[in-house]
C-alpha cells in the first residue's frame, strides 16, 4: 500500500521565509535514516502559495485567483509518498516526520500532517 | 482517536527489526539468539508502552533495551564459560566472538548491520527456498504466517525452513560480515537473485489461483530500495531496482477486474504507474552511469524501459529491444532469453523471423517443459495465419502451466482459433 503524507504549511513559511537550514538538514537526515527501510518513494516541498494560484469552477465558469491564500493551516508545505504494509506503519512513518519538526523548532511548533492512502492497489486478497 | 498500541508496536517492529536483529547478531554472533533477544525487547515494549505511552523515538528505545539484554546475555555466557573448562578453551581460542562489547558498538554501522544480515540470509550454503524465507523474515519483518500465506505453503513448512536455515548458518560458522574482495561479486549476485525471486513470485505466481500477488511484488521492490540505499555504488543493485519498479509499474494493468491476466500487448498503458516508472528510469540511469558494461538486470531493465517509454506496441523501439536481448543472451546463455529475443525479433522483423529462432530452440530440445515456448510459437503461428498449428501450441502450453488463470487464457486462445 502507498500513502501520501501532506505536511501543512506554517505561517512563517507562508510569509515567505524559507525553511530553516536546521529543519532541512533534519529532514534530509530522516530521509537518510529511512533509506534502509525502503519505505520512502517520493519527497518534496512546495513553494509558498504566493507563488501559486487557484482555479475555481462554479456555475460553469472557471475563475483564476492568484496566491497568496489566507488560511495557512489548510495549505500544503510538503509531501512524501511512502510504501507501508499497514496504516499503522504509515502513521509511524508520518509521526517521525512531524517529530523532526518538533525536535528542530521546539515545543512552540504547531503543525499537521495528513496521511492519505493512494487508491492504486488493485483489488486483491492480501 | 488514539493510536492502537499493538498495531503501533507491530509497525515499529517492521520498520526497526532488521536494524535491531542485525545489531544484536553482530554482538552475540548468532541470528537465533539475536532474534530471541530482540523479541524480549518487544515484549518489554508491549508491557510498558500501553501503560506509559509510545516513546518519542521508539526505535532507539527498542535498540537500547535489546542492547542491555544482549550484554546481560554475554556476561552470563562469559561467567558460564569460566565455570566450564571446555567452553573456557573455546573462549580463549576465539576471543573476538565472545568478548563483551563496548556499549556504543551497537550504534555504529546501522546500515552495515542490515547489510550483513541480508548477506547472511542469502548465503549460498542455503537452498533457495530457505534464503527466501529467511530474508522475508529478517529483512522484511514478515511473520512466519505471513510468509506462508504469500507462498501458499503450510506455516510449519515455513517455520521449519527458517529454523533449518538459522541452524545451517550457525553450524557453518558463517561470518557475520559484508563480503569483500573476490567473494563479493558472487555473494551480491546471490542476494539480488533472492530479491528478484521474491518479486517474481508475486509478479507471475508459479502456482495457485491468482495470477499476481501484489504484496510480494511490493516487498521485492522495497528490498530493492533497501539495497540501493545500502550499496549505492553497485550498478546491478540499481539495475535490479529499476527492473522491478518498471515491471511493477504495470501490475495494475496486468490483471483485469475479474482477475484474469492481461498481457503487455493488451494492457491499458494509462493504468501504468507513473511514480514507479519515474523511479525505475532514474534507477536505470544510475546503473548505466555506474558501469559501461551493463549486467543482466540492467539489460532487462533497459528492455522494460523501452516499453515504459513507448505509448503503444507499434511505437516501441523493437530494434533496440532486440539488441538488448542479444546482449542478454550472450551474457546468460539462457534459452529463456533466446525465446524472448524471438518475440522481439517477431515484432521488429516480422513473425517468420521470430519463428525461425523459436524453431531452433525446439530443435535443440531446450525448454521442453516450459509453457512459454509453445505459447510464443502459437502466437507467431497465429500471426502467420497458420491457425491449426497455433491451436495445438496453445493447448500444449495450457497443459504445461501450473497457474490456473494463465491456463484459462491459453485455452481461450486455442478455442478462438478452433472456431475461426
Amino acid at each position: 500500500m502507498r500513502f501520501m503524507m501532506l505536511v501543512k504549511a506554517d505561517a512563517n513559511y507562508e510569509a515567505g521565509h524559507p525553511p530553516s537550514p536546521a529543519l532541512m538538514a533534519a529532514i534530509g537526515q530522516l530521509a537518510q535514516e529511512l533509506g534502509p527501510t525502503g519505505a520512502l518513494l517520493e519527497m518534496g516541498g512546495l513553494l509558498p502559495s504566493a507563488m501559486g494560484a487557484r482555479i475555481n469552477a462554479a456555475k460553469g465558469q472557471l475563475v483564476v485567483t492568484d496566491g497568496p491564500f489566507a488560511e495557512a493551516k489548510e495549505l500544503i508545505g510538503g509531501y512524501a509518498i511512502m510504501q507501508a504494509a499497514t496504516k499503522a506503519e504509515a502513521l509511524e512513518l508520518g509521526r517521525r516526520f512531524l517529530q523532526v519538526h518538533i525536535d528542530v523548532m521546539g515545543p512552540g511548533y504547531e503543525g499537521q500532517l495528513e496521511i492519505r492512502q493512494l487508491a492504486d492497489v488493485p483489488p486483491e486478497t492480501r | 482517536m488514539t493510536l492502537d498500541p499493538q498495531a503501533t508496536i507491530d509497525a515499529i517492529w517492521r520498520i526497526e527489526s532488521p536494524k535491531i536483529v542485525g545489531g544484536l547478531t553482530r554482538l552475540v554472533r548468532d541470528i537465533g539468539t539475536a532474534e530471541d533477544l530482540a523479541h524480549d525487547a518487544l515484549v518489554a515494549a508491549l508491557q510498558q508502552w500501553p501503560r506509559d505511552g509510545v516513546p518519542s523515538n521508539p526505535g532507539a528505545w527498542l535498540m537500547a533495551t535489546a542492547k542491555h539484554r544482549a550484554i546481560d546475555h554475554l556476561r552470563r555466557q562469559a561467567l558460564h564459560a569460566r565455570k566450564t573448562p571446555a567452553m573456557a578453551a573455546e573462549w580463549t581460542e576465539s576471543p573476538s566472538s565472545h568478548t563483551a562489547p563496548d556499549a556504543t558498538d551497537l550504534d555504529d554501522d546501522v546500515g552495515d548491520d542490515v547489510l550483513r544480515l541480508i548477506f547472511a540470509a542469502c548465503h549460498p550454503i542455503l537452498p533457495p527456498e530457505q534464503r527466501v524465507a529467511l530474508t522475508l523474515r529478517l529483512i522484511g519483518g514478515l511473520t512466519t504466517a505471513e510468509i506462508a500465506r504469500a507462498f501458499l505453503c503450510a506455516e510449519p513448512t515455513v517455520a521449519q525452513r527458517i529454523v533449518r536455515a538459522k541452524r545451517a548458518i550457525a553450524n557453518a560458522r558463517v561470518p557475520f560480515e559484508v563480503p569483500r574482495g573476490q567473494d563479493r561479486r558472487a555473494r551480491l549476485a546471490a542476494v539480488l537473485d533472492v530479491v528478484y525471486l521474491i518479486f517474481n513470485e508475486g509478479y507471475t505466481a508459479t502456482s495457485g489461483d491468482t495470477w499476481t500477488r501484489t504484496p510480494l511484488c511490493e516487498e521485492g521492490m522495497r528490498l530493492g530500495r533497501v539495497l540501493a540505499s545500502l550499496l549505492p555504488e553497485e550498478p546491478e543493485v540499481h539495475g535490479l531496482s529499476a527492473l522491478m519498479q518498471l515491471h511493477g509499474s504495470r501490475l495494475r494493468a496486468r490483471r483485469s477486474s475479474s482477475g484474469e491476466p492481461v498481457l503487455l500487448d493488451a494492457q491499458e498503458r494509462s493504468r501504468w504507474d507513473r511514480v514507479l516508472i519515474r523511479r525505475g528510469l532514474a534507477a536505470l540511469d544510475r546503473a548505466e552511469r555506474l558501469s559501461t558494461t551493463p549486467g543482466a538486470y540492467a539489460l532487462q531493465a533497459g528492455i522494460a524501459a523501452c516499453h515504459a517509454r513507448a505509448r503503444g506496441l507499434e511505437e516501441t523501439d523493437w530494434p533496440r529491444i532486440v539488441d538488448l536481448y542479444t546482449a542478454l543472451a550472450y551474457l546468460t546463455g539462457s534459452p529463456v532469453v533466446e525465446l524472448n529475443r524471438a518475440v522481439a525479433v517477431g515484432m521488429a522483423s516480422g513473425p517468420a523471423a521470430g519463428l525461425a529462432i523459436v524453431d531452433a530452440l525446439v530443435t535443440s530440445a531446450a525448454l521442453t517443459t516450459y509453457h512459454y515456448l509453445p505459447s510464443v510459437r502459437g502466437h507467431l503461428l497465429e500471426q502467420l495465419g497458420r491457425a491449426a498449428e497455433a491451436r495445438v501450441e496453445f493447448q500444449r502450453a495450457a497443459a504445461l502451466t501450473k497457474n490456473a488463470q494463465e491456463r484459462a487464457v491459453l485455452l481461450a486462445r486455442a478455442e478462438r482459433l478452433g472456431s475461426a
